[in-house]
């Protein structure tokens, strides 16, 4: 029973959930091919837990289901997106050889959400992912709006004034951004029109602040950008819409939360943005050629010590032992910084107003009702990121993005070593070389073919976050992919699936050594 | 391009009587077409079974071979040998050689060659070749006038073993294996073997590595194909030892044939590259043709397809060169199928109609960088995957041109035809009149509005261009050549025209897109866009007139279809292309109009006996042997070039002659078709070869067209006549089979009695390689 003890380590090393109440409901996530199981009743969350380990106990009936090394890939790639910079003719001139991504769900729907965009009226590139909790509704909307903050608080006065004037006389915009999306990274419709009117006020603003002729700073536009977009879900919230769809999205964004972690990427200058527990690493190769990893985010949990110092000072003495507790913002929440969560952010009686207010949906959620223990001086929760600047060096070969699905399966080291190994064993292996030893053409041969072989062994994964996440989900005890323990974790029933594992997001950025030592 | 290597190897033998060790050679080449060539070239060889290849090198693992093609005249040279032998024979005719000199330009005067700068002082010169290798491409971009020399580098590799316990003789035959893509000879009792990989390494794109020449690196991964192919094929090499990997770059071309003679526009400025790894092979002829072209201005033989002004400026993009080399390297060793269309460096040129037609299913086809459609595919019907497709057999188009071509015969088609190069000769008094007169065989003296189809010739009497010119006005003339002659007609025009300010030539293929109407329906079409009566009474053939179609006015109209069918060319300002193009499917809609493409006009053509510059006419062909003598006017005022020598072989006959061959007993579904280089027997000898072939859709049997030269019993040319032709029994040989045909000297008339055949319809034009 090798396996079962297997499982059973993962369920001492996951903690479930990151917030301990009742997610909202998920309604839109229309695109998911899962139902939402939780939706239409939610009970507590001792009742759920006690409910599923009985159904592992009682039923072992799914852990003798296997799937073939096919299912297995297709269950795997469903979600992986790749994206090359384009070359002229072999050359590439961007310090960014192109990313790959992917994501597995544990969540049914997935909270994690991912983006990649180029921004087309400045330089450089946008990466960004987001782990959502309570639902998967802030974290879509930080998807579809939060690039653009961004984007817009990068653009200088004459740019800001071009797209101000274009819009008020009504004349065609000069895109943005180009997305680089996979086709199950939807958009949603119906709130485009209202994220539209938000921004718009937003660079009006901008353009009123700024002086003609500066360029902005990134890490300020960033920390501007993370800010705004949340006090605009806030807002959006408070204010609400008269359309009763959209006025109960906007609560679903406020009330459910999500932690973000953003790349800038514009020639050497490579900042994060991050807020939450997302986290950005650095594969970097040393001089002997094996990879070693530089973590460049500082994750905002109780973890940090200095995450932990920033809350306690932000409140009074009195509340010093109930601000955090159980490692938890409140006892409640991992994350000590997120977007949304406005039961974090808002008065309790602001709070009851909205609730009031909206629809009737929101009255039979059982989340957004529910008051946090100990609520006396918000907001206990902000969305501030912490800007780091890094200055990109020939040796930085990539960046990983990841949401802590994958940080709490696989140890950053690791990561790096396994993302390196791939990336360089795919590109290039140590050149061959005689050199006056005596070898036959035959043993020449056999060389070689292994050589080829071994090229073609790594299970076929084009995409390295796709063998990033087949390390992370089927590694043994040896580090090694074992195909039925991920046979075994990628047949969980759904409800069982964020048992055993988080979702996993992971964006992995491939940067060109010959750019970045040019330049 | 592969008739060259045994033919020039024998010349070297015979004229430079180097001291190099010549060997015998085997070559496996697995195909039967092959050995149809070198009889024709008067090179031995024969089909021999593999347990003789197994007594000719007892290396060679023989269990999958069919046979192979034996060339017992081959030989092997030693290049640094040759190139000794070579100087100093050369330096006893008083040749200097500098060695360790670098020329870092050509110095040109008013279009000539006058100098050679190097880093050792300036060189003057008459004639300068560049003959560069790889670096020949930079050194033309060098100077201040810049020549285009399209050829880009690949790495290439070959091993070198050490010597086999049992040494390999050195009279061991060279081995190639094309399946493998290998080839494998003796060297110093090992083996040197190397090979034409399918995914070949472009390098010095940017042409600035010269030095890195010397220590290439070795890329054993890259060569583990090759060396499992020569594995598989020599199975007992595998503990032999290994003793180098050598990488040494090559340069290819874009249609795998090299580049010679004078480049245009600079008189004296000859190149000789691009050799496509062949360098040595080709040497001996090579040099030999191109001494004859800087002494005596052209060489013996006509060269047109290794003529460096086969391209022009448009090929010489690196990005271009690099993709299209990429592709080009690989087909060295591989079945070269008919009607093989590159992949890379297409959509270069276009019409302005292209996204039109390629909607409508047109499949392309390039010609100097210009697309152009094949044959249409009907909405709903597939071709076989391109792979598939390539036969030498009944092509998977077949039935697709059939319907293409019967409706060119009964109602209407459109042609896209705006890759032909248009030039516009004007000038203030009669001096485009005057040069035009000296240039061409036809009398060029005709009212305004007329089309002259004529000859450019030679000294020689030989076709340097064949074109169609229409008298604009009086002193502007409207000459449409075939798209492949856009450098050479250009440079053919430019070294014959006084510098006079007042005669001007002005290359207008941009400004222009045509369109072909082609069949019966196509003056009705016409007239109901113009208003106009276009009856051959209102609009006789050979005419061009001015007029608007559609709202589009000034559009050229020209009573031509270049393939004997009745129809109109429309020369359109490209800016209306659209707007006729869209007029005219509409308005042709109740004709039954719709598009064709040029596989059709080619078979349309071909049934007419209508040749083709550059495939069957080249600048060793006269009008009198191709039975264009009626487009020859001896006794107009000027003295064309060309005359006297057309005068001469008037007297004495010609000794060949250019014939239509319609094939008999050829089942068109089970046997291999006809393409072009087929040798032509006549009672049971071989007398010439065919030089292009179509399906013909109204006769239903194949049509060949090729040159018949007879040899007299010593072996000299003999004088063709009528009746000699007239009597003979004709078989062509396809792949080894010979099918028995009638030889004809005149296109068929009576087959195509339902169209009313004008008299002048006989100087319909002809020339599809347009």
């Amino acid at each position: 029973m090798a396996a079962t003890s297997q499982v059973f380590r993962v369920i001492r090393g996951r903690r479930f959930g990151r917030i301990l109440v009742p997610a909202i409901t998920c309604q839109n996530c229309s695109r998911s091919p899962h139902p939402c199981i939780s939706a239409t009743q939610p009970h507590s969350f001792e009742q759920r837990w006690r409910h599923q380990v009985r159904g592992y106990r009682t039923s072992p009936a799914w852990h003798t289901y296997y799937l073939t090394p096919p299912q297995v890939n297709s269950i795997l790639k469903a979600n992986e997106y790749s994206f090359k910079v384009p070359e002229f003719d072999g050359k590439n001139l961007s310090s960014i050889m192109g990313f790959d991504s992917n994501q597995l769900p544990a969540n049914a729907p997935i909270e994690d959400r991912r983006s990649a965009a180029t921004c087309l009226q400045t330089r450089g590139m946008l990466y960004g992912v987001f782990d959502g909790h309570a639902g998967c509704a802030c974290a879509q909307a930080l998807t579809e709006r939060l690039f653009y903050y961004i984007a817009v608080s990068l653009l200088p006065h004459e740019t800001l004034m071009e797209l101000e004037n274009a819009v008020e006389s009504g004349r065609p915009l000069h895109p943005i951004l180009q997305w680089h999306k996979h086709p199950n990274d939807y958009f949603s419709k119906e709130a485009s029109r209202l994220y539209f009117s938000s921004l718009r006020t937003y660079w009006q603003e901008l353009l009123d602040l700024s002086v003609p002729g500066e360029q902005p700073d990134v890490a300020e536009a960033l920390v501007s950008a993370f800010k705004r977009l949340d006090n605009d879900i806030s807002l959006e919230a408070q204010v609400g819409d008269p359309n009763a769809f959209l006025h109960y999205w906007v609560l679903r964004v406020a009330f459910s939360g999500a932690t973000a972690c953003v790349a800038h990427i514009d020639g050497n200058e490579l900042h994060i943005a991050n807020t939450g527990d997302c986290r950005a690493v650095l594969g970097v190769q040393e001089p002997d050629g094996s990879f070693s990893a530089l973590t460049l985010t500082n994750d905002h949990s109780a973890q940090n010590e200095s995450e932990m110092k920033r809350v306690r000072s932000e409140h009074p003495l009195s509340e010093a032992k109930s601000v955090v507790k159980q490692d938890r913002l409140l006892g409640l929440l991992m994350p000590f910084r997120a977007f949304g969560d406005v039961k974090f952010k808002w008065s309790i009686e602001l709070q009851r107003r909205v609730l009031e207010s909206g629809p009737d949906q929101l009255h039979e959620n059982e989340h957004a009702k529910f008051i946090p223990p100990n609520y006396h001086t918000p907001p206990y929760l902000t969305a501030e990121p912490e800007v780091t600047r890094h200055h990109l060096r020939p040796q930085d070969r990539f960046l990983v993005l990841g949401s802590d699905g994958l940080w709490e399966t696989l140890h950053r080291q690791e990561v790096v070593r396994i993302v390196g190994e791939h990336l360089t064993g795919v590109h290039q292996q140590q050149p061959v070389s005689v050199g006056g030893y005596k070898v036959t053409l035959g043993q020449m041969q056999g060389l070689l073919q292994e050589r080829k072989a071994r090229i073609s062994s790594t299970f076929g994964d084009q995409n390295a976050a796709t063998h990033l996440i087949r390390h992370a989900v089927g590694n043994n005890e040896f580090g090694m992919v074992d195909h039925e323990r991920l046979s075994k974790m990628l047949s969980l029933p759904e409800e069982l699936a964020r048992m055993y594992r988080d979702d996993i997001t992971i964006i992995i950025v491939q940067f060109n050594p010959h750019v970045i030592s040019g330049q | 391009v592969y008739l060259y290597s045994p033919a020039i190897l024998w010349q070297k033998e015979t004229e430079h009587n180097l001291k190099t060790a010549f060997k015998t050679a085997v070559c496996l080449w697995m195909i039967l077409l092959k050995c149809k060539f070198c009889r024709v070239l008067g090179v031995s060889c024969n089909v021999i079974k593999p347990k003789d290849v197994a007594r000719l090198h007892p290396l060679v693992n023989i269990h999958d071979l069919v046979g192979a093609l034996h060339l017992p005249g081959d030989s092997v040279v030693s290049p640094p040998d040759v190139n000794h032998a070579l100087a100093v024979a050369s330096a006893a005719h008083g040749v200097q050689i500098y060695e360790h000199t670098s020329v870092n330009h050509v110095v040109v005067k008013k279009g000539h060659v006058t100098a050679v700068e190097t880093d050792r002082g300036s060189i003057e010169c008459e004639y300068f070749v560049n003959c560069a290798g790889q670096w020949a491409y930079e050194l033309g971009q060098s100077g201040e006038v810049k020549v285009s020399v399209p050829l880009h580098g690949c790495e290439h590799f070959y091993l070198l073993t050490k010597p086999l316990s049992e040494p390999v003789q050195n009279d061991s035959p060279v081995l190639i294996d094309m399946d493998g893509r290998i080839y494998t000879r003796a060297w110093h009792g090992g083996i040197l073997s190397g090979g034409f990989e399918k995914n070949p390494k472009p390098i010095f794109t940017e042409g600035r590595n010269q030095l890195e020449i010397q220590n290439m690196q070795e890329d054993w991964d890259h060569f583990e194909p090759m060396l499992s192919a020569l594995l598989r094929r020599m199975p007992g090499l595998e503990s032999c030892e290994i003793q180098q990997l050598v990488n040494c770059p090559e340069s290819f071309t874009p249609d795998m044939r090299c580049l010679m003679g004078e480049t245009p526009g600079i008189y004296g400025y000859f190149v000789l590259a691009g050799m496509n790894s062949s360098g040595l092979s080709f040497a001996g002829g090579a040099g030999k043709y191109l001494a004859e072209w800087i002494t005596y201005g052209y060489p013996s033989a006509s060269v047109w397809p290794l003529d460096i002004k086969r391209f022009g400026n448009l090929q010489s993009s690196r990005t271009f060169l690099r993709h299209r080399v990429m592709e080009v390297m690989p087909l060295l060793y591989e079945l070269k199928v008919p009607r093989w269309d590159f992949q890379t460096g297409r959509q270069l040129r276009t019409s302005p109609l292209y996204d039109r037609l390629d909607m409508q299913g047109a499949r392309w086809m390039e010609k100097h960088g210009f697309e152009r459609a094949k044959y249409f595919i009907p909405a709903g019907k597939d071709l076989l995957a391109l792979d598939q497709s390539k036969t030498f057999y009944k092509p998977d188009w077949f039935d697709i041109v059939g319907a293409e071509v019967k409706c060119c015969k009964e109602a209407v088609c459109v042609i896209d035809m705006s890759s032909f190069t248009k030039f516009e000769l004007t000038s203030a008094g009669d001096q485009a009149l005057q040069l035009l007169q000296r240039l061409c065989a036809n009398d060029l003296d005709v009212p305004v509005g007329h089309i002259v189809h004529t000859g450019m010739l030679n000294q020689r009497g030989g076709y340097e261009n064949d074109c169609s010119v229409v008298r604009l006005s009086k002193n502007s003339f409207f000459i449409i050549s075939p798209t492949d002659q856009q450098v050479h007609c250009w440079s053919w025009i430019k070294k014959h025209m006084p510098s006079d300010p007042q005669l001007h030539l002005e290359d207008v293929s941009w400004k222009y897109t045509a369109l072909n109407l082609i069949g019966p329906r196509a003056m009705d079409v016409l007239s109901e866009l113009s208003y106009v009566s276009m009856t051959p009474e209102h609009f006789p053939s050979l005419f061009c007139k001015e007029m608007s179609v559609g709202y589009a006015n000034g559009i050229r109209v020209m009573s031509m279809t270049h393939t004997g069918e009745p129809g109109f060319m429309l020369y359109i300002p490209i800016e209306y292309a659209l707007h006729v193009y869209n007029e005219v499917m509409s308005v042709g809609q109740k004709y039954g109009i719709r598009n064709a493409g040029y596989y059709a006009l080619r078979s349309l053509r071909i049934e007419k006996f209508f040749a083709f510059w550059g495939q069957d006419l080249d600048s060793f062909t006269t009008p009198l042997e191709c039975g264009r003598e009626f487009r020859v006017k001896f006794d107009k005022d000027t003295d064309f070039l060309g005359r006297d020598a057309l005068l001469r072989q008037r007297v004495e006959g010609v000794s060949r002659r250019f014939v239509m061959l319609v094939l008999e007993d050829h089942d068109t579904e089970l046997d291999v078709w006809p393409w072009w280089g087929e040798p032509i027997y006549r009672n049971g000898e071989l007398i010439g070869v065919t030089t292009s072939s179509a399906y013909s859709y109204t006769l239903q049997r194949h049509v060949c067209l090729g040159f018949l030269s007879p040899t007299n019993t010593d072996g000299s040319p003999a004088t063709v006549t009528a009746d000699f032709i007239n009597r003979g029994d004709y078989e062509v040989d396809i792949a080894g089979q010979r099918f028995p045909a009638k030889a004809k000297l005149y296109p068929f008339s009576s087959l195509f009695a339902q169209q009313k055949r004008r008299k002048d319809d006989m100087e319909l034009s002809n020339f599809q390689s347009k």
